[in-house]
């Protein structure tokens, strides 16, 4: 019976976690989908979907029960394993990520401590890194999978696409870890509630940098050449049909909010609400505080990253390619030899 | 040649400056123009709700009318048909017989009248054309019909309410319409 003497309540309060986070993240990737096309029609001076339910809040359930409702089609030339595996793999991966991010600081009930996140492993960032090159896979399967030229092409792309810009994603991130000396997502943010600054003022060129590197990783405009419609006829998902390119679609946004959610956490404080002190109140409001001030700081950069498709045309490839080897990566060295020298210099 | 307007710029062929090349001014300039018109006035009309008003000259769906004492005015005389460049309208010329007279003004009458509005380009030639003024074009327009028959209009479809017996009818066709 030792093998069962460990502590029940870890277990449970885990799971518990990990169905609030995953649900809440597919919930909140459902109504993105709303969002984008409501921001997408403000920004067009047009009124967006608002038929079904009062403002159209409904559409985002219409949409999903007319995905559900399609049929599903797998071409009699795809690889039928592969092709159920892509858009397994690209949900799999972007909700996998959720699994560091630290949602609020802790809180406690019944007796017992509980930390808003999953898992608080010290390779926190690397983790995250690791899974975002999985969801690559993804979509490389599924356009390989898919036995369709314009599939494959547009799945070449993305892969292409996803190692340029990781490399500069990475060495942006490699200089805010200079300055914060871990690799866990929670010191990273506790870092930033007890000191004075956050991230964001210690290293303003390196966040632009891995914010360019995270549209690029979420295949969001101006770097969607994975599913460039006029050239490729929607990419990699082009032989998808029903739930299977909703998977591919939630994926993309699920990604978004993860990216969003990381981007937060390293460089904006994650749950940390400025000027306010959270040691005056109790500390479970706090958490809830935190956990809003993270939500709000989440819907904040989706709706920089929309507001940022409904404004730029999409690259050609030769650009795009130029950006990420000539252009981001020389300035990711370049900020990586000015955070060295400024460690160094001890400033 | 000289140009019409000031609105002519020669196109700048010099190479880009630093700033120019970094695009981030140009693109942050764009994302304001974008955020501007989260701002600006909607010229969506939310069309079930809100329906915008036809011009004073709209033609819109026939109506055959009738005279104040509720008779129908058409004599089938066939010149609406004639005039009509889409060949849309048909008719059946009959004759009226004692004890009608408070149903047709005069001795002829449209036994059949059809518009097909499939073919109608609603030039308003028609009306025209109408020596009685019986035929005229309404501020509707036809409505979606799942067959190719629903779109020929009969008599019944096309006659106003009568001015006498369903006075109520008429009121309420003709706010509609105003």
């Amino acid at each position: 019976m030792t093998i069962l003497a460990f502590d029940w309540g870890l277990v449970i309060e885990k799971l518990i976690l990990i169905a609030v986070v995953v649900f809440g993240s597919l919930g909140i990737a459902l109504y993105t989908t709303f969002g984008e096309r409501k921001v997408a029609a403000i920004l067009q001076d047009r009124p967006g979907p608002n038929r079904a339910g009062p403002f159209g809040l409904l559409q985002p359930l219409a949409d999903g029960i007319k995905l559900i409702m399609k049929e599903e089609i797998i071409p009699t030339a795809a690889n039928k394993w592969l092709f159920i595996l892509g858009p397994a793999l690209a949900m799999t991966a972007s909700l996998m990520t959720c699994a560091v991010i630290p949602w609020g600081s802790d809180i406690e009930l019944f007796g017992r401590k509980i930390a808003l996140q999953i898992a608080d492993i010290n390779i926190g960032i690397l983790y995250v890194f690791a899974v975002v090159s999985m969801g690559v896979y993804g979509i490389m399967i599924g356009g390989w999978a898919s036995n369709n030229k314009f599939s494959l092409m547009s799945s070449l792309r993305a892969a292409s696409q996803a190692i340029s810009y990781e490399l500069a994603m990475g060495l942006a991130l490699i200089a805010l870890l200079m300055t914060t000396e871990s690799l866990s997502l929670k010191t990273i943010v506790e870092q930033q509630v007890q000191g004075n600054w956050w991230n964001i003022v210690y290293q303003p060129l390196g966040f632009l940098l891995f914010f360019i590197a995270a549209l690029a990783e979420c295949n969001r405009t101006p770097f969607d050449l994975p599913e460039a419609e006029n050239e490729l006829n929607f990419g990699y998902h082009q032989e998808y049909s029903s739930m299977k390119l909703g998977f591919y679609l939630f994926a993309e946004y699920i990604n978004m909010i993860m990216s969003s959610a990381i981007m937060a956490s390293m460089y904006f404080g994650g749950y940390d609400l400025p000027f306010f002190d959270e040691s005056t109140v109790a500390p479970n409001i706090a958490a809830m505080i935190g956990v809003g001030t993270l939500l709000i700081k989440i819907v904040l950069f989706i709706f920089l990253f929309m507001w940022i498709r409904w404004t730029i045309p999409r690259f050609r490839y030769d650009q795009l390619m130029n950006l990420g080897w000539k252009t981001m990566i020389p300035l990711a060295l370049f900020n990586l030899l000015i955070t060295g020298a400024l460690i160094l210099a001890n400033l | 040649m000289q140009p019409l307007t000031n609105k002519a710029q020669a196109v700048s062929r010099a190479p880009m400056t630093f700033w120019e090349r970094l695009y981030l001014i140009n693109i942050i300039k764009g994302m304001f123009i974008t955020f501007s018109h989260m701002f600006k006035k909607q010229p969506t009309t939310r069309y079930p709700e809100e329906k915008r008003a036809f011009s004073p000259v709209f033609r819109g769906l026939h109506v055959l009318n009738r005279d104040e004492e509720g008779r129908e005015r058409c004599t089938a005389c066939g010149l609406c048909a004639v005039a009509c460049p889409a060949e849309a309208i048909t008719m059946e010329a009959a004759e009226r017989e004692t004890g009608e007279e408070h149903l047709y003004r005069e001795e002829k009458y449209a036994a059949k009248y059809e518009i097909n509005m499939l073919r109608c380009i609603f030039c308003g030639l028609c009306e025209e054309a109408c020596p009685k003024d019986a035929i005229y074009l309404s501020e509707t327009f036809a409505p979606a019909n799942y067959t190719r028959k629903g779109f020929i209009y009969g008599k019944p479809d096309l006659l106003i309410p009568n001015p006498k017996t369903e006075a109520s009818d008429l009121a309420l066709a003709r706010g509609v319409e105003a």
